[in-house]
Parts: C-alpha cells; structure tokens; sequence
C-alpha cells in the first residue's frame, strides 16, 4: 500500500471528489498546490479574507446545486464566521423543515503543540459538537483523513473538518482507489482487554505508542478512534469499556464541556457500561488555559505521553 | 421600461395582499393564534413587488426577519405561509420555522432569516452558483439600513464586486434599526454611496413608488443576467407599525408627524391611483381585487386552523439529510 502524508491524503480527497463530481468547488484564501491548474479558476476561489461571506456563501451555494469545501485553514479564522456556522449552517435545514439539503464541507487546520501560540493552537470540536445540526470528523491517520474527507464532501450536510496540524506530515498507507470512510463509524485502532483509551486525533497516535509500550508489561490497552464526533459511534465506545471497564479518554482540549466530557457522561449514563466499571474515568486533557507559545509551556499545557500512562495505572490501580 | 396592464395589475394585487397578510397576521398575533413574534412590512410592500417582478423562480432570493412581504411577492402560497405562522405541518417548515423563518426553495425564496445582515452572504453564494450554472439566474438580497452597519454587508459587497456576481442588493432603507434611528448608528445615513467603494453601481429610489423600484431593479438584474457584476440599489421606505409585536403591538416612540408623513405616501394608492388615471383599473376592479384577496386569506387562515400541529415525534426529523450523494 502506498505511503502518503496526512496532508497529502486530505489534497487527493479533495482532487479526487472534484474530479469525480463537477458541483465540486472549493473557496479558501489559500491552497496546497496548484489547484487552478487541474480544476479552473471558476471551480477553484480565492477569497478575499472574509471568512463570515465565504462560510455563508457556501450554504447559498450548497442550497443551489452546489457541493462547496470551504477551506478556513486554521480553525481559529471560523470565529470571525460564527453567525453563519452556529446560527446559520448548522440550523437551516431543520428550521426550513427540511425544504432543501445543505452539502457543504468546512475544513480547517486545528491543534497545538507547533508553537503558534494562543489563537491559532485551538481544539474547540466540542464547541461544534454541542451545536445541534452539524457532522464533524477528526481523523487521526492519512487514510481516515482521506476517506473521512471524501465522505464529508458527499454527504448531504454541513460537514466540518478538524485536521490537525501536527499530523499533516506524518505519513501513512493509504489504500489505492475510491477509498471511503463512513462518517459515524469508530475504528478499534488497537484491541485490547484491559483498559479502553479513547483517544481523540492527534492523541491516536500517542494513545498507541503508551498501549505498546504496556504490551511489554502484559497489559492489554484496547485504543479507540471515534474518528467521527458528530455522529458518534456510541456503540463502539460502550462495547469497549462494557469489556475492559475501565475508560481513559484522551483529548487535546481543556476538559470542561469537551468531547472527553460527553464520551465519559455517556459511560456513565449506560447501565451495562457503568456496571462494567471498575474505576473511575479519567480523563486527560490540556490545561484550561490559552495554549502559550514558550516551548516549555506550550508542552506543558498539552496532554503528555505520561499523562496518558499515569491516568491508565490510575485506572488500573482502582480495581 | 413600460410594464403591461396586467403586469401592473398583479403588483397591484400582491402589494395589497402583502398589506393585509400584515394586518392579519397581527391581529391573529394578539389573539393567540400565531405565536413568537411578528415584525410586519407594512408600508414596504413596493420594494418587495417592483424587485421581485422582474425575477423567475430560477432566481434566488434571500430576505430578513420581516419576511412576509419577500415570500409573497416571490410568488410564495399564503396559505403555506399561514400555516407556518400557525405553527402547522403544512407550513412551508412544517411548523419548525415559525415568521423568521419562511422559506420556499422551490420558487428560490431562500429563507426568511432572523439575523440581521446574514442573508447577505448566503445570496453571495446563490449568485456564485447562478454563475458558475451560467444561465443567466441571479440572486437578490434583500435587507434594511441596520444590515449596513454589519461586516457581512461589506463582506459580501467586495467579494461579489471581486467576482462579478449576478446579485442585486436591495436595501430598504426605513430609516430605523430596530428601534434606534438610522443617524444614532450611521455616520452617513445613506446606502447607495456603499456601492462606490465596491466600485459598483448604487442608486437610490423612491421606495415607495412600486415602479420606480421596478426600474432601478430591472436596470439592476439585467445588468447581472448579462455578466456585468452586483448592483445596489437603497428603496426608501418606511414601516407603519413597530419593529415587532408578541402578544400586543408595543407603544410606537417615533415622532407622530413622521409616521403621518409617511403613511400618506402609501405606496399601494400611489399604484391604484395611476392605474385608474391610465384608465387600466376601475374603482368597481380594485373593489374586486380587494374582495379576491379578502377571500384568499380568510381561506389561508381556514386552512392552518385545519392543519395539525406537528406530533413530538417530528421533533427529531429534519436534522440531517438521510443519505448521502453516492452518485
């Protein structure tokens, strides 16, 4: 299987569906590449930076035929465009009654840990989770950002798209072809039997690297990509901890109100995953804070590697 | 541009229709049979019918929270509209949207919206699609002198001037924001001389003269139709009542002889008027047209009472589309 970079992976998702589906069209103020080239300047938008008009230019545009990917670029350039995210995008289908489909797809670059301080080290997925009426998918590998991506563009809503930075040059096999992912599938990235470490995006990677390391021990970590937030595949996640019963969650923003919040209140609130429990769930996330740009802080304000190793002996210390 | 007599005519009866929606609709307000809030048009039907007459249904508007006006003259079915403010199923959004939020994409009337100024960008990208279709379709956005003071006005000015858009912009300007007066929020109370800065044309009209809207709009759209970029164009109006009502009509803080001034310039008898003066209509035919609209609604409001509400099971449909494109 061919190796390719996150990065690289999220480009083929978009080349490829613009292929594919001339409604295709993307608008951002900046691209990888040279997409004009293949697709044309009337398919591929430069925009002014106006990320409120060009957000809602992508609703009017997916209400008229279209299939619009809004690029953002980093995340923290949607906060000028909440209007047209969080009481436009995300409710106008449901407040029409469902008159017509809104098949637009936001991506936008997220995370930490590059040394861009405050503003653009953002992780806010579960502001997005808790407005009603959008799909967010956060994928961890080139070959779920690829069929994760490409699904996204196909789908019939607003799709947004957290792409974290720190990933886009790690490389990884990428099947050959029309590679699709469903939206609201978790992956069991590794199997386990003795702790379930759901970990979010970036923190894959790193939850798969303390799960080795813990195989040598003879403990058995179970990692769970949700890899979809909105829908998520509660299923997958309750059929791990109704296993294992114990539960760390790993995320990449501070704890209150996050992801990691939702995903510990959902175990808590199964009967069969609660009885599993044989502790109780931790959960390790970034200091609640503005990520600083110092280096030393920016790392200490992150989840760490031993932050994920201390939460799992917590766990399996309490039963 | 010379309008036909039946033309003319069906302005006529859909101003009168966009007035007496409003005036029912806030009396059903205050009786409890629709709920939330209403904010009416009335005094502003001529921008509504001398925009939308010179667009089709591939044409795509969107409007504001003071939508009622927008959807009929789009060609919207009052008796869909009725049921929506009732809060039926058979409203336009099965009772989900309520006054805000009428819509009907069908006949390209892209949603009522209940923020100021976020039409703006969402008629930004109808006029993005209608171009890259090529057709010839344009998008009209309508919006008020309080839309202006928004970034997402300017936003969508420079980037459909950049892009030459087939998009018209039409403010009406009814001198008040909410309730704050436009020289409280405006250093420069006039619309039109926006347009420069995007180097587009900007005209300011009469906004209660359904045919001077008429023009300025025709001039507008065709320049769109033909590839040569978005226009503005400022109607000058002004709302007879209150920004919006619950369950009574709030005190009204304008000054007394500003409202008189302005309700004598009824834009429905400055219509009806020259129309009878051209001898295109009679007193017997607007009396009929009257009637005929009398009886629409009064069968608009038969048929919401006789639509039900929505069970607590539709509370869950709508949200998202069921599948995907796989095509």
């Amino acid at each position: 299987m061919r190796e390719i970079s996150f990065a690289k992976a999220l480009d083929e998702a978009v080349a490829e569906e613009m292929r594919r589906d001339a409604k295709v069209i993307t608008m951002g103020t900046d691209f990888t590449g040279d997409p004009i080239k293949e697709f044309g300047p009337d398919r591929v938008r430069f925009t002014p930076i106006s990320e409120s008009v060009m957000t809602g230019m992508g609703l009017g545009a997916a209400a008229s035929g279209y299939r619009p990917i809004i690029n953002w670029r980093s995340v923290t350039f949607c906060f000028v465009a909440m209007d047209q995210i969080i009481n436009q995008a995300s409710k106008v289908r449901y407040m029409f009654g469902g008159q017509a489909d809104f098949p637009v797809t936001y991506r936008c670059g997220t995370g930490s840990g590059m040394g861009m301080a405050a503003q653009h080290s953002q992780s806010p997925h579960s502001l997005w989770m808790h407005i009603a009426g959008l799909k967010i998918i956060l994928p961890s590998t080139p070959a779920d950002a690829k069929g994760l991506l490409k699904s996204a563009i196909r789908d019939n809503n607003p799709v947004v798209s957290f792409e974290c930075s720190r990933l886009n040059p790690i490389t990884g096999p990428v099947p050959d072809g029309d590679h699709l992912v469903p939206l609201g599938v978790a992956e069991v990235k590794r199997a386990g039997t003795d702790v379930t470490v759901v970990a979010l995006g970036y923190y894959v990677r790193e939850a798969l690297a303390v799960a080795e390391a813990f195989a040598l021990e003879g403990i058995s970590i179970e990692v769970v990509d949700p890899r979809t937030l909105v829908p998520l595949d509660v299923d997958t996640i309750h059929a791990s901890v109704r296993k294992t019963g114990r539960l760390v969650v790993v995320d990449e923003a501070p704890p209150m109100c996050s992801a990691a919040a939702e995903i510990a209140a959902l175990i808590a609130e199964d009967p069969a995953s609660f009885r599993a429990l044989k502790g109780p769930v931790q959960r390790v996330c970034a200091a609640a804070v503005p990520v600083p740009y110092s280096p030393p802080l920016e790392q200490a304000s992150l989840p760490r590697r031993g932050d994920i190793v201390a939460a799992i002996r917590r766990v399996l210390a309490a039963g | 541009m010379t309008l036909e007599a039946p033309k003319l005519l069906t302005m006529l009866r859909d101003m009168i229709m966009i007035r007496e929606f409003e005036e029912l609709a806030m009396k059903l307000r205050a009786a409890g049979k629709i709920y939330g809030v209403v904010h009416p048009c009335s005094g502003q039907e001529a921008v509504a019918v001398g925009v939308c007459a010179c667009l089709t249904n591939s044409d795509r508007i969107t409007s504001t929270h003071r939508g009622h006006g927008h959807c009929i003259a789009k060609g919207a079915d009052i008796r869909r509209m009725m049921a929506e403010l009732f809060g039926r199923v058979d409203g336009y959004c099965k009772g989900k949207g309520g006054s805000m939020h009428i819509a009907d994409f069908a006949i390209g009337m892209l949603g009522a919206n209940g923020v100021v100024g976020a039409g703006l960008p969402m008629a930004a990208g109808a006029a993005l699609a209608a171009q890259l279709d090529g057709k010839g379709d344009v998008a009209v956005c309508f919006f008020g002198d309080g839309a202006v003071t928004e970034g997402e006005f300017h936003e969508a000015l420079n980037i459909s001037a950049v892009w030459k858009l087939p998009i018209v912009f039409v403010c009406e300007n009814n001198l008040y924001a909410s309730n704050n007066a436009i020289a409280v929020q405006h250093h420069i109370t006039a619309v039109a001389p926006h347009a420069a800065g995007y180097g587009m044309p900007g005209v300011a009209v009469d906004g209660n003269d359904v045919l001077a809207v008429h023009q300025a709009a025709s001039t507008a759209v065709a320049r769109a139709r033909a590839g040569q970029g978005p226009s503005l164009i400022e109607c000058n109006t002004y709302r007879w009542y209150f920004h919006s009502m619950h369950d009574k009509p709030p005190p009204e803080t304008r000054p007394a002889d500003e409202v008189a001034l302005w309700k004598s310039r009824d834009p429905i008898p400055r219509l009806s008027n020259d129309l009878m003066a051209r001898g295109l209509l009679s007193p017997a035919a607007l009396q009929q047209m009257r009637a005929q609209v009398e009886r629409e609604l009064q069968a608009a409001v038969t048929f919401a009472d006789n639509s039900p509400f929505p069970g607590v099971a539709d509370l869950l449909t709508d949200m998202y589309a069921p599948d995907a494109a796989r095509t």
